[in-house]
């Protein structure tokens, strides 16, 4: 059978081909891998639905036993937002010239390197800086690189992380950096969440590179970011601002308080959640050598071409990655995650600053909103932690008598993923789960989680 | 000029008279005009919101945007058509005849795929949705990770790593682990690679905390054996090695490579980047690697996205599956979990599960082909690669080092004799080629082989179209011999003409944004029509 994928395996053609090449048979092709490390056996793999038609229904019949969160509503968050995704971001990452294109010559790509270009300009105003990167695998990533390019600035090994990060993010640092970098923790004010700045102070020392915070932070808190990058740079250490890019119509940008090196996730710009597979890592500078120098991304840049009035794209400083320099180079470069930072480049086009200033906005009064109306809740206190909420807060149920397993298993058979159970993450916060508020909940949603949650709690 | 007199229609021309859209598209920034807007955002309940109060009112006053957002003003159309013409500027796979983008394996990456990723079911789940809401997501993991067993031999593999490169690196992660748990993470420092595998095998290794040996090709192409003898010692972590290498040819002494490193204790990871050619017929198992890696967005024919997203799939033995990221994906006969109780673990290489929608892609791919449909795969891309090989060497100036040796399923070439005579390189080459519609890459740095150009053509091309490259580059080659001036002052047919990079080294000159163009630049000088 000729496969529509394989046009040459058409007999007639392989004929040809092989007769071509003066051979009798493929297998002669493979002379040069000895029988010992041919695999003799026969793969043992389900057999295919070779035709299109069978094939959709087989993967479409898998795929009816998820739920997704147009089927019920939700108010996850911890580090993957339900934002809207305009219709203009997926019509322009679906197209398939940037879909299926990867990684040739801007005289092959201008358009790529155009948009990325654009999606670095249009981030660089949103957080005020000069020097943003070709987005990296994700804010995880982001984070990790940003530490490691600290450490390499200010040649020092230590950087101060907030003990209320996500977990997950701290392990993924973690293991990214140990080979070069130490992580030490920053006491949180028990009350707010939020860094004790006090203890903060104490802490940086000889051996500290930089301070890490995120704004808002991990349990959902604005994170006084201007005040911690005051504080670092009193004690001759950087500053790096880890910040959700969809509440900076509203939020100070890391460049305005004068962070050294800001960093995030793109996801909320634009990108489907994707089960979590629509992450991308943003990491911005300022426009000053020894910081750029110091990136492992590629960074595109904007030249001039041999006509008048022409632009022309390329890298810059291209001898610092590992394209040009395999391990004397900064980290690592190599397929990330363009066509998100594509599409967050058309998300921001399209919103304007009026549109991110309107959407920080709203979010806020949402979050504020949902805050009295849950937490007036008999026995939940929401939120639960004394910070100024941007999107995200904690909600904690032990006046209720009850576990945030079995809320969030009655919400669901109410129609409803209730948030994050932070349980097992801070056992100290007790029966406390994150909830998430975004610009796609109505007061309708809102009050129809109060409602359910209510009946729930008081239930006897 | 045609003669249009006869009334009759000639044959189109052997070589194709392409000419890349050219839009001149100013910066988007460039294209605000105040007061318009691309989208309308949901406003909340009008009493709800004022209750609440404005952003002031909820954002404590050190932490208020204080400063004009100076994002551009733009109405929906013409954001799309700004995009959909930069989008007409990019020469995607579906395109081209993209067999001149080696190492990458652009193949067809099919549409059904696609539009199964999009799905809400997939493109809309949250990743901390309860396990029994995404069963299916679950299932498509599972059963992937069952067929990337059989196709490597090994026997866990995590989802998770963003890239081949992320993979790479978790790999690493995972000796370093397995090391330490035997009480040599500390004498153990030192990783093995060669020359000719992917430049992200070192860096990885660097990163993880490893010095990086390299081995150089020995006359067949490959290390010897006795350049990796030279190169164990006890401080030997590992090896790091693709197969066949970046130049086509297969290392059939990998196995003792493996047994060497094994008998000095350390382990053995296979970078499978260029897997396509032997799918079904040489295993990472039979060769004796304890890890692997596999580029989904290669082998498995998921789309590159301008550079991801992607999937590594990162694969190793049983004896080291305890090392493995969390969570992993089980099933107990009757429902599918993730298992993060996994106390050896490395820890999270990635914020959640890795990238399902291109795993289900890659899922789609193999439930098309079967076993029998990938071992076609390979012998296709391998008989593509040998034609275009013979193609290729027809052309004067046109030759492969090692020549002896066989080639699998791509090839790195060279134009040394065509530059020395002609004084053009194979950058110029490249750039020209361009003018014809078509992808073109040299090499990873250093280069090893001169004037290189590597080309891959993947079991997706068509006879006639492994035909149409071929002749592009011949004609590129004869014209680098007739008028070497008219290459090098290529392209005459892309959106531009050559690019002055001189300022992109220059710390004073470059600009990475478009508001630090306009600091160290000032505004583009008013573009003057020719007749003004």
């Amino acid at each position: 059978m000729t496969h529509p994928y394989i046009p040459n395996s058409a007999p007639d053609t392989r004929a040809r081909m092989l007769a071509a090449l003066g051979l009798k048979d493929i297998d002669e092709l493979y002379a040069e891998i000895p029988e010992r490390l041919r695999f003799h056996g026969s793969m043992n793999l389900p057999e295919p639905y070779a035709d299109e038609c069978s094939l959709r229904r087989h993967v479409e019949g898998i795929l009816q036993r998820n739920s997704s969160c147009g089927d019920f509503l939700s108010f996850l968050g911890a580090g993957c937002y339900r934002h809207h995704v305009p219709s203009i971001c997926d019509e322009v990452n679906q197209r398939g010239e940037f879909l299926t294109a990867y990684a040739g010559e801007p005289y092959d790509d201008h358009g790529r390197f155009q948009a990325l270009f654009e999606y670095q300009s249009l981030m660089g105003e949103l957080l005020d800086m000069d020097v943003v990167n070709v987005p990296t695998f994700h804010g995880f990533q982001a984070a990790a690189t940003a530490a490691r390019m600290a450490a390499r600035i200010v040649q020092r090994r230590e950087v101060l992380v907030p003990r209320r990060m996500a977990p997950s993010k701290r392990s993924f640092v973690q293991n990214y950096c140990e080979s070069d970098v130490v992580l030490r923790e920053i006491p949180d004010d028990v009350s707010s969440g939020l860094i004790d700045q006090k203890a903060l102070a104490g802490l940086i020392s000889t051996e500290t590179a930089a301070v890490y915070f995120e704004t808002p932070a991990y349990l959902g808190g604005i994170e006084d970011g201007a005040a911690i990058t005051r504080l670092a740079h009193e004690k001759g250490v950087l500053a790096i601002a880890c910040v959700d890019p969809i509440s900076l119509g509203v939020l100070a940008p890391p460049g305005e308080y004068g962070a050294d090196i800001a960093c995030g996730e793109i996801q909320p710009l634009g990108i489907h959640m994707q089960y979590g597979g629509g992450h991308g890592g943003f990491i911005a500078t300022r426009d000053e050598e020894r910081f750029v120098m110091e990136f492992p991304s590629r960074l595109f840049g904007i030249a001039p071409t041999r006509v008048t009035g022409e632009y022309g794209f390329g890298d810059v400083a291209y001898e610092r990655t590992s394209f040009a320099r395999r391990e004397g180079g900064k980290e690592f470069v190599g397929t990330a995650a363009a066509l998100w930072g594509i599409t967050a480049g058309v998300y921001l086009a399209l919103m304007g600053p009026q549109g991110m200033r309107e959407v920080g906005e709203g979010i806020l009064q949402r979050s504020r909103y949902a805050a009295s109306r849950l937490g007036n809740i008999p026995g939940v206190r929401a939120p639960f932690l004394r910070a100024a909420p941007f999107k995200e807060f904690v909600v904690n149920f032990d006046g209720t008598g009850r576990s945030v397993f079995d809320v969030n298993r009655a919400l669901r058979a109410r129609g409803i993923f209730g948030g994050k159970d932070l349980s097992s993450e801070f056992p100290e916060l007790g029966a406390s789960a994150l909830y998430c508020f975004t610009e796609v909940h109505t007061r309708a949603d809102i009050d129809r989680l109060a409602a359910a949650l209510k009946e729930i709690v008081t239930r006897r | 000029m045609s003669d249009t007199s006869s009334g009759m229609i000639q044959a189109k021309p052997a070589l194709r008279r392409f000419h890349q859209a050219k839009w001149d598209e100013p910066v988007i920034c460039e294209l605000s005009n105040p007061g318009e807007r691309g989208i309308l955002v949901p406003r909340f309940d009008p009493g709800a919101a004022a209750a609440a109060g404005g952003a002031r009112a909820l954002i404590p006053e050190s932490m208020r945007r204080i400063s004009r957002l100076r994002l551009p003003e733009i109405s929906q159309a013409r954001v799309l058509r700004h995009y959909a013409r930069l989008s007409q500027e990019n020469l995607g796979a579906d395109f081209n005849i993209d067999v001149g983008q080696g190492t990458c394996t652009m193949k067809y990456n099919p549409k059904v795929n696609d539009q199964l990723a999009r799905l809400p079911q997939v493109s809309e789940l949250h990743p901390l949705q309860d396990e029994e809401t995404v069963q299916g997501m679950l299932e498509i993991l599972y059963r992937f990770e069952q067929m990337l067993k059989e196709i490597s031999g090994l026997d866990r593999f995590t989802l998770q790593p963003c890239s081949g490169s992320s993979a790479i690196f978790t790999n690493a992660c995972i000796m370093r682990a397995w090391h330490r748990s035997r009480g040599e993470g500390g004498r153990r420092d030192e990783i093995i690679t060669s020359i000719f595998s992917h430049p992200s095998d070192a860096a990885c290794a660097k990163v993880a905390g490893y010095k990086v040996i390299t081995l150089y090709p020995g006359p067949d192409g490959y290390p010897t054996v006795e350049a990796l003898k030279a190169a164990i010692s006890e401080r030997t972590a590992g090896l790091i090695i693709t197969n066949p290498e970046d130049t086509g040819i297969y290392n059939p002494h990998i196995d003792e490579f493996t047994s060497l490193i094994h008998a000095a204790g350390g382990l053995c990871c296979y970078d499978q980047a260029n897997a396509n050619g032997i799918l079904g017929i040489a295993r990472a198992r039979e060769a004796g690697f304890d890890l692997c890696q596999f580029n989904l967005h290669k082998t498995f024919s998921t789309p590159h996205g301008c550079g991801g997203p992607a999937v590594g799939a990162a694969g190793v033995t049983s004896e080291l599956a305890p090392f493995l990221p969390v969570p992993t994906v089980e099933y107990d006969g009757s429902r599918y979990y993730l298992d993060w109780n996994r106390p050896n673990s490395i820890g999270k290489v990635a914020p959640f599960y890795g990238v399902a929608s291109v795993v289900v892609r890659a899922y789609a791919w193999i439930m098309n082909l079967g076993a029998e449909g990938l071992k076609r795969v390979a012998e296709t891309a391998v008989l593509n690669n040998n034609y275009l090989m013979k193609k290729v060497l027809e052309i004067p100036g046109a030759s492969v080092p090692w020549p002896h040796r066989r080639r699998i399923e791509q090839v790195r070439y060279s134009w040394e004799s065509l530059a020395k005579e002609t004084g053009v390189h194979s950058e110029e080459i490249g750039i020209r080629a361009a003018d014809y519609g078509v992808h073109y890459w040299t090499s990873h740095h250093p280069y090893v082989v001169p004037e290189p150009f590597t080309l891959e053509p993947t079991e997706s091309y068509s006879l006639a179209e492994l035909d149409e490259y071929a002749g592009i580059l011949k004609h590129v080659a004869e014209e680098a011999v007739s008028d070497p001036e008219h290459v090098k002052n290529a392209p005459y047919a892309s959106t531009v003409h050559k690019i002055d990079h001189a300022p992109l080294d220059d710390p004073r000159r470059w600009a990475i944004t478009w508001r630090a163009f306009l600091r160290k630049h000032g505004a583009p000088a008013a573009h003057c029509p020719s007749n003004a």
